[in-house]
């Protein structure tokens, strides 16, 4: 093999110019104990990226509890699978795709809707569910407008057209995504848990199909250009564009029912998606997985266009790919499936047997750089993976197939808290004037998502029991091929990037705390959690350090309330202008209803109804939307939970649900605290309410958690259960009228409060809305 | 004797399952008919469900219209046999020249999906056939392409032959004359909006659905065989069968 030029004609080396350090260069050539050939080189350096490799973030991963009885598949794979009984599997995923939607909105969210969805169909499972976390700057910037009509659109017209339902989510204006808005989007599938398969190579001649698309320039190098950067510039952000990919939601669609009926009929033995890295990562981690190795041959790889390089075909991130393992007697029936839901089908490599030794042993450990663990010895049966150049031609590269992924680096960045974190952390906002007045504040608050979910389908398939708008979504447990079951689905994606400026580490514990109850007020137990932490630049301290304590919050809050952690995904390099994102860890709780007989009671109040607050009285600010928006106060300490109590809420809050008629509507105390959600309840319900005895602006605003408002037609049954469970709870008022009062702090009308929370985003976007016709 | 209902299966369509599991509910026999077949089989009557046909590429149901199904479902309408296109199942009629007018995008611009209110405005459609006029039916709309648009001479028609089917209580896309739905001449071709499929369950929140879906099967499912009034093309089939 020719070794390849070790500067490009710029002068710069290679190697830099596609975001490989020395250091990892170095090791590189210690792996292949040769220079890397071209191909090779860029082969390593998006599968060496920040996005592919997590080597800023895997070492304190680790720390996650990931082990629970019901957990089928936990992080490493393509999604997270957990058994939820019945003979049912749920197959989960959380991803973003920050950077695209950063660059071209509609196709930058689109191709995250398109890259999750294969990820879990990749699994066996048949994707049922959406949702997509949205983070936004202020709505008065044309920029942050065109962003989220772009984003908005691209999930609308990716999703509704692939026939998957976007059943919710959750929107965050605040001034720090002005330039880097955040686009997560999460996916929820099901399946037998005996269909259940994994990406793996196995059985040497076996061949290498891929499914879909035809290959092009699109994206080449998306993981590693915009991903694994922060923002600068305007004018060279632009130049971005070309990085990001154009997806096809028809060619997605096929490409389900295709991939769903070959597993069906039993006729793979592997399937693995392309995502970021393209063939590269596919072929690789197949191989890697199975301990097997792989020709490729990199002419046989259809192509949109002409004049493409080897390196171009094995790292374009084209989206609607797939690649499949196939015996060589099911090939024909393979194409046959194909063929009918119209997807292209080509043979393009050979599964190998591992080679007898391992190639130059060991990886270099120098500076910073910590691995060793996954040393090439540590792979006993070496598989290679070998691009040729048509069959029997010139060999392009050849590596040890699990030494892309497994022999990554891995990083321990120096982290460290901020310098004035004691001095922020004395200012409580406890110290601000009291509001003469709090209706204004309230109003300020009130935000109708109903603009952005309307444009979303989130009632196809028939399963979306309660839709996008309350605590948690409430799914049936159905679809084509699943056994059937009465049990039902709660989920819900949560993040607070105010409580976790202030504190990353409890403002997570919070976080999973809230997303738990959320998913209580659907009815449901908590089984499983997936998270997607987006950050800024790893490389400042601060940044590592906040990741660092969130995931400590994650850990401890999911190990007090027995939630296993089954995926996440990790973005960092969130910054423009030099300024990073607050820390913005999501979280996403999948939660199970025993027996969904009728529709659990909603974010809503019933004429005469009884409104009682169940937890603990609080009036700490800190964090909240009230201390941060309102009064631009980012100090404070956040109110501790006690994670004991918090589970006896959960249980507590689940029963209380399932009890045939006993409330009239339930909702958390969480962003803008009893207020906003007293008025989101009378909104949504179109029901007025009079409550009192509330601590003033504190006890109003405060968000801490563990707090629930339920509307009953039986307040003494609801104590009795609630004293049965140790469980505070107390009568604050009663449903009724056209106004929404508390005593002493808010009085305003309901028409008032509804043009309040419905002109929210409506009046920005829509701003000559004919309400006959919107 | 169990009416059998063809659902029309095009690559893109997605509310194929959905419409499968509702018209089970409504008492039919449901099977699903491939888009690449040219005949429609046994079925008593066909329906085109929601989705992306061919993924809505060029115009909605400008390609569908040319699957090799569309022939024979054009030969089934013509006989007479019950028609119904839901939501992508009416772009696809309209562009195959079964309906009358064309489905354009929303005003706002924007896919809206959230429950409506329609009112039956004529009994004279296989799809409405004993359902008292007037009332109203609590059923959702998940379009982008569903402002209906024609000329003024068929919508005088269309009034004035009572071909108008459903219309919206509160109009979410701007269909002329608030128009929900509409059937042909005979009665035997309806095209609507709103997906009846999706109001089939007490859990989704309304079973208004049902009320239409199981007016289809009891016409052509009716031991009767045939109904009278309004379906003379379908008393014309029967005839020769």
């Amino acid at each position: 093999m020719e070794p390849v030029p070790s500067e490009n004609p710029a002068g710069e080396a290679l190697h830099r110019a596609l975001g490989l350090t020395d250091d990892e260069a170095a090791q590189i050539t210690a792996i292949l104990g040769r220079p890397p050939t071209h191909v090779e080189l860029a082969m390593y350096a998006v599968m060496w990226s920040e996005h592919c490799s997590y080597k800023s973030s895997r070492l304190h991963l680790r720390r996650l509890p990931t082990e629970a009885p019901q957990v089928l598949v936990g992080p490493g794979e393509n999604a997270g699978v957990v058994d939820v009984g019945d003979g049912i599997a749920v197959a989960i995923r959380i991803e973003s795709h920050n950077h695209p939607s950063a660059v071209e909105p509609y196709q930058g969210a689109a191709t995250g809707v398109g890259g999750i969805l294969r990820d879990i169909f990749t699994m066996g499972a048949r994707p049922i569910a959406l949702m997509d976390p949205l983070f936004f700057g202020d709505l008065d910037d044309p920029r942050t407008r065109w962003l989220v009509e772009g984003v908005v659109a691209g999930i609308s017209g990716y999703g509704n057209s692939v026939g998957v339902p976007t059943v919710g989510g959750e929107l965050t204006f605040a001034p720090g995504y002005a330039r880097n808005p955040l686009v997560n989007v999460l996916c929820l599938g099901v399946l037998p848990v005996d269909r259940l398969v994994l990406g793996r190579a196995s059985g040497a001649g076996n061949l290498a199909v891929l499914l879909g698309s035809l290959t092009g320039r699109d994206g080449i190098g998306g993981v590693s250009v915009l991903a694994s950067a922060g923002f600068g510039a305007e004018a060279a952000d632009d130049a971005k564009r070309p990085s990001v990919q154009v997806g096809d939601p028809f060619e997605e669609k096929r490409l389900i029912e295709a991939c769903l009926e070959l597993l069906d009929r039993h006729l793979v033995v592997g399937i693995q998606d392309l995502g970021g890295a393209g063939l590269a990562c596919a072929t690789s981690e197949t191989a890697a997985r199975g301990g097997m190795g792989m020709d490729v041959d990199v002419r046989a790889v259809p192509r949109r266009e002409d004049g493409m390089a080897p390196f171009e075909v094995m790292t374009s991130e084209s989206q609607e790919r797939m690649l499949a393992i196939v015996a060589p007697a099911d090939l024909a029936a393979v194409q046959a499936v194909c063929e009918r839901w119209e997807v292209r089908a080509s043979v393009v490599g050979t599964v190998t047997e591992p080679a007898g030794a391992a190639g130059a042993a060991g990886a270099v450990g120098s500076g910073e750089v910590v691995t060793g663990a996954t040393t090439m010895s540590a792979h006993p049966p070496a598989g290679r993976l070998r691009i040729l150049d048509g069959p029997g031609g010139a060999v392009l590269a050849d590596v040890p197939a699990a030494s892309l992924s497994d022999d990554a680096p891995l990083y321990q960045r120096p982290l460290a808290p901020p310098a004035d974190l004691q001095q922020r952390r004395s200012a409580d906002p406890a110290a601000l004037p009291a509001p003469s007045d709090c209706t204004s504040d309230m109003l300020a608050m009130l935000l109708d998502p109903a603009w952005v979910f309307r444009q979303y389908d989130h009632d196809l398939l028939l399963n979306t029991v309660v839709g996008p708008g309350g605590d948690a979504v409430v799914l049936r447990l159905a679809a084509p091929g699943l056994p059937p079951s009465g049990k039902g689905l709660a989920l819900s994606t949560d993040s607070n990037p105010r409580w976790c400026s202030v504190d990353p580490r409890l403002g997570t514990e919070l976080l999973v705390a809230e997303s738990a109850l959320n998913v209580a007020c659907g009815g449901a137990h908590p089984v499983a959690l997936v998270n997607c932490l987006n950050f800024g630049n790893p490389e400042h301290p601060e940044v590592m350090w906040q990741l660092s304590e969130a995931v400590d919050g994650m850990a401890s809050a999911c190990r007090a309330l027995g939630i296993p952690v089954v995926g996440g995904n990790v973005s960092l390099y969130n910054e423009s202008g030099g300024a990073d994102i607050d820390p913005t860890p999501v979280v996403a709780v999948l939660g199970v209803v025993e027996r969904l007989e009728r529709v659990p009671p909603s974010v809503a109040l019933a004429d005469g109804g009884t409104i009682v607050a169940l937890g603990p009285r609080t009036t700490g600010l800190a964090g909240s939307r009230w201390a941060v928006e309102r009064r631009g106060h980012r100090g404070g300490a956040l109110t501790p939970w006690d994670a004991e109590e918090h589970a006896r809420l959960l249980g507590l809050v689940a029963d209380l649900v399932g009890r045939d008629g006993l409330l009239q509507g339930v909702h958390d105390v969480a962003d803008g605290g009893i207020a906003v959600a007293l008025a989101e309840c009378a909104l949504r319900s179109g029901v007025g309410a009079r409550v009192g005895g509330i601590d003033g602006h504190g006890e109003l605003f405060s968000e801490a958690a563990g707090r629930v408002l339920v509307c009953t037609a039986d307040p003494a049954a609801v104590e009795a259960a609630a004293a049965g469970a140790g469980i505070g709870a107390r009568v604050l008022g009663r449903a009724g009228g056209d106004r929404i009062v508390v005593d002493g702090l808010v009085d305003v009308t309901l028409a008032e409060a509804a043009a309040a929370w419905r002109g929210a985003l409506a009046d920005h976007l829509d701003p000559s809305r004919d309400p006959a016709t919107s | 004797m169990t009416a059998t209902v063809g659902v029309v299966v095009f690559p893109g369509t997605n509310c194929d399952h959905d419409t499968l599991v509702a018209l089970e509910r409504a008492g039919a026999r449901a099977e699903p008919l491939w888009h690449g077949t040219p005949s429609v089989g046994h079925v008593d009557a066909v329906l085109l469900p929601g989705g992306f046909a061919h993924g809505d590429y060029l115009r909605p149901g400008a390609i569908a219209r040319f699957s090799p199904v569309m022939a024979a479902v054009a030969d089934f309408a013509a006989a007479g046999g019950p028609v119904v296109g839901i939501c992508n199942g009416f772009q696809v009629l309209t562009e195959a020249g079964l309906l009358p007018g064309a489905l354009q995008k929303n005003r706002s611009l924007r896919f809206v999906c959230q429950p409506a209110d329609v009112r039956v405005a004529s009994d004279r459609s296989v799809l409405t056939a004993g359902v008292e006029v007037g009332r109203v039916l609590r059923i959702p709309v998940a379009h982008f392409v569903g402002n209906y648009i024609c000329d003024e001479r068929t919508l005088a028609e269309l009034h004035a032959e009572g071909r108008v089917v459903l219309r919206y209580a509160e109009n979410p896309n701007g269909s002329i004359d608030d128009i929900a739905g509409i059937c042909n001449a005979a009665g035997n071709v309806v095209g609507l909006m709103p997906h009846p499929e999706r109001a089939s369950d007490p859990l989704l929140g309304s079973t208004d659905g049902l009320v239409l879906l199981r007016a289809l099967v009891d016409a052509v499912g009716g031991a009767a065989g045939v109904p009278s009034g309004p379906f003379d093309v379908v008393n014309d089939r029967a005839r020769t069968a």
